[in-house]
Order: C-alpha cells, then structure tokens, then sequence
C-alpha cells in the first residue's frame, strides 16, 4: 500500500472511501476505498465490467453513491452533477471524444464554458498558455477536423484543463493512439505532473500503467483489491490481481505445426463494391493443421475482406480458395461452415450474435444445418440446449442461464460464448477476428487457452488482430497486410511489437525478424 | 412472469390508451364514450354479429399471418391486398369452370389460391433478389395492377357473367363449398375459419421448430448476423416472399368457398392492410395475431350499432389507428424497460454475488 511517488506533501487530491453503488448495472461498487495522492499518476485496472466507468462516474458526479464519503484535497464533497465536480477541480476525458469537428480547436474548448474567459482574444490566451503544458502546438484557430487522433486527445484534455481542472480523469486514453503517440502522451503527463496536476489513469493495458503510473489500484467485481507500486509489480501480477486467479500467457511456443494443408489460398482478388479499386491484390496464403497464421495490418487494409471472402460472405474476383484440397470458391457461407470453418467475427454484436435470442438460439446461429442443434429440417431445441450449457460449463460464460438473451452478458462472456459455438463441431479451420477485443483479461486468457488447446489438436487458425502482443503471443507464423496485399512475413519468435507496426505502416522494416514478400505485382 | 408482462403489458397498455383517446374525440364531438362504448358490446349479443365477428376473425388472420411472415424478417409485403385478390379471382374463375368430387374440388381451389398468391407475389421477390428494387414500392405498385387484373378478368368478354346489376365469375358448383357449422338464426360460422387455425399451428411450428423459422428470425433480427451464420438472405426473402403471398391468396377462400361461392363487384377490400395493422398489434406472434384479429373484427362488426345511437362510426377506425400507434410505441417503450431489467437481473445474480 506503500509507494513513494513525487507527491508534494498535505491532503490527498482524492480520497473516496466505503463507496456503495447499488447501480441497476451488471456490477455493483461495493465498499470501494482509492486514495490519490496530489501530483501522482493513479492507474485503475480492472476488467471490463469490474465497475471502473460506474467509480469514476460518482467521482464526476454522473452517478450517487448510495454510501460512502468523497474528499477532494481534504474537504468532504458531493457531487450532484459533473459541474460540480469541475467546480471541485475534477475533470474527465472520454474515451470517445466529444469534440465538434467543424469547429476550431479555441471555440471547442470555449464551448459551455465562455463565463470562464469570454470567447475572444482572452480566451485565446489562456488556451495557448494551457496547449503549451499539453503538448499541443497547433493554433488555435485551425478546425478540429484537419486534427490527428493525438492532437485531438490533446485538445479535450485543454478543454479539461481550461474549466480549472487539477485531477484529470483518462478514460482509456492509450485506446485510439498507435505506441509512438503513446509515448507521446506518456512524456505530456509527466511534464503536466511536474505541474502540480494529478491523473487517474483507466486502463487495462497493464505495461502501459506499469510505464506511466505512480501508483496502481486494481478493482475486481466492483471492489477495489488493492493498491500496489507498478515498480514492484509485475504485468502478470497485475493481471492476476484483476482475474484473482493466475494467468496463463499467449505464448505458445512449442510447435504443434503439421504438413498437412488445411486452408491454401491462391491469387485471391476483391474489387471494392464501388469502383474498380483492388481491396484484395493477389492474396496467397497457406494455413496447415496446428498452426496458427497471424495478419498483422492497420485496420482497413483488407483484413476485413479477406475473412468474409474466405468465409463466402463476399465473392471473389480472382483466385481460388481451398479447403483440405476441395475446391470451395462456389460455396455459399453455410456450405463453407459445414465443411468445417468456424469464424470468430470481428464485431459480436452486428455478426456474432442475436443479441435479443435466448443463448441457447444463439448457438443454433451458424450451425443449423448440423447436429447436435438440428435434425433435418428440424431444429433440435433439447440438443441446442444441452450443448448450449456445455459451452457455459466448458467456456466459463457466466450467465444465470441459458433462457436470458444474448444482450444481457457483458462482452467478455458474449465473446466465450462465440468462440465456444465456433470451436464447436470440431471445425478443421478456425477464423479469428481479433477475438479478444474488448473482453477483459479473464475472458482473454480463457481464449487463449481455448485457441491453443484446439490448436494443438490439429485445428488451424487464421489469427486477425489489432493487438499485437496477442498476434505474436499466438501465432506460429505472421503475415503483414497493406493496402490489400500480403507484404512482409514475420517470425514472432524474433519480431517486436514496434518492428511490426513499422512494417505495417509501411515505413518498410528495419528488423531481420520482418522479411519483405517481393515486390511483384 | 417477467416475459408474460413484457408480452401482454404493451397491447393492454396500447388498447387503454387508444381507448382514452377515442373517449377523447367522442367528447369533443358531444357524445357520451361510456354510451358509445356500451352500445358495442351489447351489439355482440345482437343477431349474427358474434358469428360474423368470429367469421371475420378468421380472415383477418389469415391476412395477418401473411404479412407477419415478411414481418418476421423485417421484409414489408404490403402487397397482400393485391395477391389475395388475384387469388381470389383465379380460383373462383378455376372453382367455377371444373367438375370434381366433393372435398377434392375445394382443396384445389385452395391450393390454385395459394398458388396464385405465391405467384403474384414472386414477381417482387424476384425484383428485389435479382434487382435490388425495394419490396415496399413493388408491392404497392402490384396491388394497383391486381385491381386492374382482377377487373378484367370478371368482364363479361372475359371469365365473368351479369347477374342482376352485379358482375361475378361463374358460380362455384356445389362439389366445391366447403360446409359450415350452422347456428340457426345467429347464423353459420364458415368451416375454413379452422383453416386459419391451422395456419396459425402451423406458423408457430415453423417459427419455432424449424430450421427455416430459425434462419427467418435470425435474418430479421440481424441480417449481418444471419449472413455470418450462413444464412443465404436472398433466398430467404424468395422463400419468405412465396410464403406470404401463398397464405396471402387463401384470405378470401372462408367466404368464398363458405357463402358467396364466387368473385363479384362486393368483392371485400382492405383486409390486406388491416392485415398489417394486426400483425404489428399481434406482434407477429400466432397468438397475439388471434387476440388482434379477434379484437379488429369486433370493432368492425360491432361498431356497426353506433349509427344507432347517433355516434359516427368511423370512430371505429380512429380507434383501430390509434390502437396501431399506441402499440408500436408501448412495445419500444416495454422492449427497453425489459432489457434493461433483465441486465440488471443479471448483473444482480452475478456481480453483487461475486462482490459480497
């Protein structure tokens, strides 16, 4: 509970001790304690759902506690809305930022708050005063839309820091940035730090709270377990403090990889939908049964196209796919699912699920030509339920039953309930798209493991992720993806996290981990 | 007992409220709604109006279960009024002009209905599947031709014959009818009122049992969804499209088969759209269709009585819109309220169990 940190002495910024929430959510705080010391940088982790958001809500005002007391530099508080938290010197930056992208970077910040300094040339001042502790160095008067992700993230913590803010409030700000801006932001706070202001940092990226915090508390199932000195700490300590269980990591290093061919694609091109442009160049891929291959790309460089191509749900212009030596180009996305693909959509809520159907529909979705959910033309509902309760045994999905609809679990246990249907009926090739993202680290460990462990059984794996810990964690092989065609392999025995973003922005590598594919057309 | 009050909260809501709103507009229009209100019921006790409201009922289904299939998976046939219609014609023109033995000459009335249904409506199945063009649109557009189409073919140069100042098809011979369960002076309930029954089983098995039903839903429910799962959505709108036009063609066959035994100029109109009203107060639900069915068919018949007693009886179909209304909102408003509700459920049975 100990950490020496530059904290300048006197009251605590924030002490909130006994907090209760009997919130009408899915976890409640129960007897939560944080204490913040002034000029200190105080990560919260927890897993999605833990009952960060609903915490630093009543530390805002957004929401009462029903018991509990709150101290803002020694003085007892109660917030009744957020203008009395910024009033108190509290301020929060979303996540998702709310900001007007017409407007410039001064009316933006002014905006709701033009009794502080009028609108003018006042205001000006203050701004460029401020953007100077921030890091900010664009003018003020440019519009928010020419703006980059960073430079955006910037200006809502100016509009924070212009309402009179001491304690600052980052929602998972590390959440839109790439690592270089990262280090960025880390070197803005600690210079803001140096300032006298004092941050609670939200995060469940622990090396990252390891880098930045002075002091991390973690919060399981709405209490807060402890505080610990990120010094002293490993991640892996960390996470398990989060899960309360040990973890296990995505490494996979012993090779389960065969010379069996289970998914070989050849030539593979798309055409965008409007237009003439390539999405997909000339795709040839080979995934053999027990390994594991990785796409590394940023995000609209045709992953997307080419998992829903391989998967049926787009027709290709060019080039063949095949299945275990079959020709399945033709085939519609149901014939591609009985012949043994499972595919882990990237969005559960608009692909994976039927968020209003009962679980156990839910496991009927994908698989309805097939036992044990369907007999003919007739759907098997004790078969769906019994299986369905395996996946609920099996996968930890923690639900009161499998009556309640999809919509009522939270992420993480939505995910293990896709990804247990989709490792159902023993699939000889496995699509993955960015399985984990947005599950807490319970849920991630135990797809991991579920990835693995199937793997290891002869399943082959198609592995599309944005979190690069994840690809190399579990891939035997990587692929890098730009503009639609396959640039670089990669060795994720040997490759970094930075070696492979460098090649996928296509700055070209600089690692002997990153071999370029030629050139060719 | 959660889910029974998320089904049948919304509806009773939805009916109060429509019915204060009709008190309302009676009011402003100086009459008593408790008089009003009174005089319907009564009228149900009142010569054939029980045995019509049930003989409406069933037709009302049969048009509701048409357009709660489309419904299912959010496609909107508004075209139901035109299939039954041309269905109605081609039968009565087929019934009219064939020899066959009892029972086997209705069924292939019925059958040649439904086929006519089926296909009328396959002409826009086929123009969104194939064209993209949008089902509301073409159904609409369909509807203006089955009134053309169906006029001329009772032309008397065509199938029809002039009885009296009314045109009609040849008269179905009496092989064809299907028999009623007479009731004397309360009248004669048409035997294919257990027609719309059945199709209301057989509806809630497929909904419920059957693979189809199941790619149905899912596709209404999340079309991204249904196509990651495998779910083929251009011939699910085909297959939906041919089914509820099939079911759409046998709307007339209770009366046509069961009073008038032929199509002529007081051919009934609307059902069609009434039938989507009573889909959305249904609910798209077999049971919740009946109840709908049931209660639109007692606003019709017994709102009859209100000229009676001086009120406008087009009151009636204020209270059917308002009904209509009142529904969708309340079931929005109930939908979230109950979602919400059972994330707390669970959230309660997991988290404050885990946080203790």
């Amino acid at each position: 509970m100990s950490t020496s940190t530059p904290a300048t002495d006197g009251p605590p910024a924030v002490v909130l001790s006994g907090i209760t929430k009997r919130f009408p959510g899915v976890v409640a705080n129960s007897d939560v304690h944080l204490t913040v010391r002034t000029g200190e940088v105080h990560a919260l982790c927890g897993e999605n759902g833990a009952g960060k958001s609903t915490l630093m809500k009543i530390l805002y005002g957004m929401q009462h506690p029903d018991e509990g007391t709150i101290e803002v530099a020694g003085k007892a508080v109660r917030f009744r809305s957020p203008a009395d938290a910024i009033r108190a010197g509290i301020g929060m930056v979303h996540q998702h930022f709310m900001l007007a992208d017409n407007l410039t970077v001064q009316e933006n910040v002014v905006l709701g708050a033009e009794a502080l300094h009028g609108i003018g040339g006042r205001a000006r001042k203050v701004i460029l005063d401020l953007a100077k502790s921030t890091g900010l160095t664009v003018d003020p008067a440019v519009l928010v839309e020419r703006l980059g992700v960073a430079d955006r993230q910037r200006v809502e913590i100016l509009k924070v820091l212009y309402r009179g803010a001491k304690v600052v409030i980052l929602d998972e700000p590390t959440a839109v940035l790439v690592p270089q801006e990262v280090d960025e932001l880390f070197a803005t706070l600690r210079a803001m730090q140096q300032q006298g202001f004092t941050f609670l940092f939200i995060s469940h990226k622990l090396d990252e709270v390891r880098a930045i915090a002075d002091s991390v508390t973690v919060i399981r199932r709405g209490t807060t377990v402890g505080t610990a000195d990120p010094k002293a700490v490993s991640s892996r300590q960390l996470a398990e403090m989060m899960v309360g269980s040990e973890l296990p990591s995505p490494e996979t290093r012993e090779s389960t990889v065969t010379d069996r061919v289970v998914l070989r694609v050849e030539g593979l091109g798309l055409v965008a939908e409007e237009g003439t442009r390539p999405v997909l160049d000339g795709i040839d891929l080979v995934v053999r049964s027990g390994e594991v291959v990785g796409i590394a790309g940023v995000e609209g460089n045709g992953q997307t196209e080419l998992v829903e191509t391989i998967m049926g749900m787009r027709r290709a212009h060019h080039g063949r796919v095949l299945l275990a030596d079959r020709d399945v180009t033709r085939l519609g996305t149901l014939a591609r699912r009985e012949a043994g693909i499972g595919y882990v959509p990237e969005d559960r809520h608009r692909q994976g699920l039927l968020l209003t159907q009962p679980l156990w529909a839910n496991r009927v979705l994908g698989h309805q030509t097939r036992e044990p959910v369907a007999k003919g033309p007739w759907l098997d509902l004790a078969g769906a339920k019994r299986d369905t309760e395996r996946i609920v045994a099996d996968f930890d999905v923690r639900t009161p039953g499998i009556d309640v609809p999809a919509a009522a679990l939270s992420g993480g246990n939505q995910q293990k309930l896709v990804v247990g249907r989709e490792l159902s009926g023993d699939p000889v090739l496995l699509i993955a798209s960015h399985p984990t993202r947005g599950v807490d680290v319970g849920a991630q460990a135990l797809i991991w493991d579920e990835i693995k462990a199937a793997r290891a059984r002869g399943l082959a794996v198609l592995l599309i992720s944005a979190d690069l810990d994840e690809l190399i964690g579990l891939s035997d092989t990587i692929k890098v993806m730009l503009r639609g065609r396959l640039v670089a392999d990669a060795d994720p025995a040997s490759v970094t996290p930075e070696d492979l973003g460098s090649a996928m922005t296509g700055a070209g590598s600089t690692s002997a981990a990153v071999a370029e594919l030629g050139g060719g057309e | 007992m959660g889910i029974l009050r998320g089904k049948l909260l919304p509806p009773v809501l939805a009916i109060l409220f429509s019915a204060l709103l009709c008190g309302i507009a009676l009011l402003v229009s100086g009459a008593n709604p408790v008089d009003a209100f009174g005089v319907m019921v009564s009228q149900v006790g009142q010569g054939t109006t029980a045995v019509d409201i049930i003989n409406s009922t069933g037709t009302y289904y049969i048009a509701a279960l048409a357009v709660a299939i489309g419904f299912q998976m959010n496609l909107f046939n508004i075209g139901v009024e035109g299939q039954y219609r041309v269905a109605a014609v081609v039968a009565a023109v087929v019934g009219g002009s064939l020899a066959l033995p009892p029972g086997l000459h209705a069924l292939v009335v019925i059958l040649v209905a439904a086929l006519v249904g089926a296909l009328w409506a396959a002409i826009p199945a086929v123009l969104k599947v194939t064209r993209g063009v949008n089902e509301v649109i073409s159904t609409i557009m369909m509807n203006g031709l089955a009134l053309g189409l169906a006029a001329y073919l009772i032309r008397e140069d065509v199938f029809g014959e002039l009885r009296g100042n009314n045109i009609r098809t040849p008269e179905i011979p009496e092989s064809g009818w299907v028999p009623g369960i007479p009731l004397g002076s309360a009248g004669t309930v048409f035997g294919l009122v257990f027609l719309a029954a059945l199709l209301g089983v057989g509806y809630w098995v497929m909904m419920n049992r059957t693979r189809f039903g199941f790619e149905l839903k899912a596709s209404g429910e999340s079309a991204t969804a249904a196509a990651a799962g495998g779910v083929n959505a251009k011939k699910m709108v085909l297959v939906a499209m041919l089914l509820s036009g099939g079911i759409a063609g046998l709307v007339s066959m209770p009366e046509i088969l069961g009073r008038d035994h032929t199509y002529n100029l007081n051919f009934p109109a609307g059902l069609g759209f009434a039938g989507i009203a009573i889909a959305l107060l249904g609910r798209n639900h077999p049971g919740g269709i009946a109840f709908g069915a049931l209660l639109w068919a007692f606003l019709d018949k017994s709102g009859l009585a209100l000229d009676n007693v001086g009120v406008p009886r087009e009151i009636v179909t204020i209270m059917q819109g308002a009904i209509v209304l009142s529904v969708v909102v309340a079931y929005e408003v109930v939908r979230r309220f109950e979602l919400a509700a059972e994330q707390r459920r669970v959230g309660k049975q997991l988290g404050t169990v885990g946080a203790s």
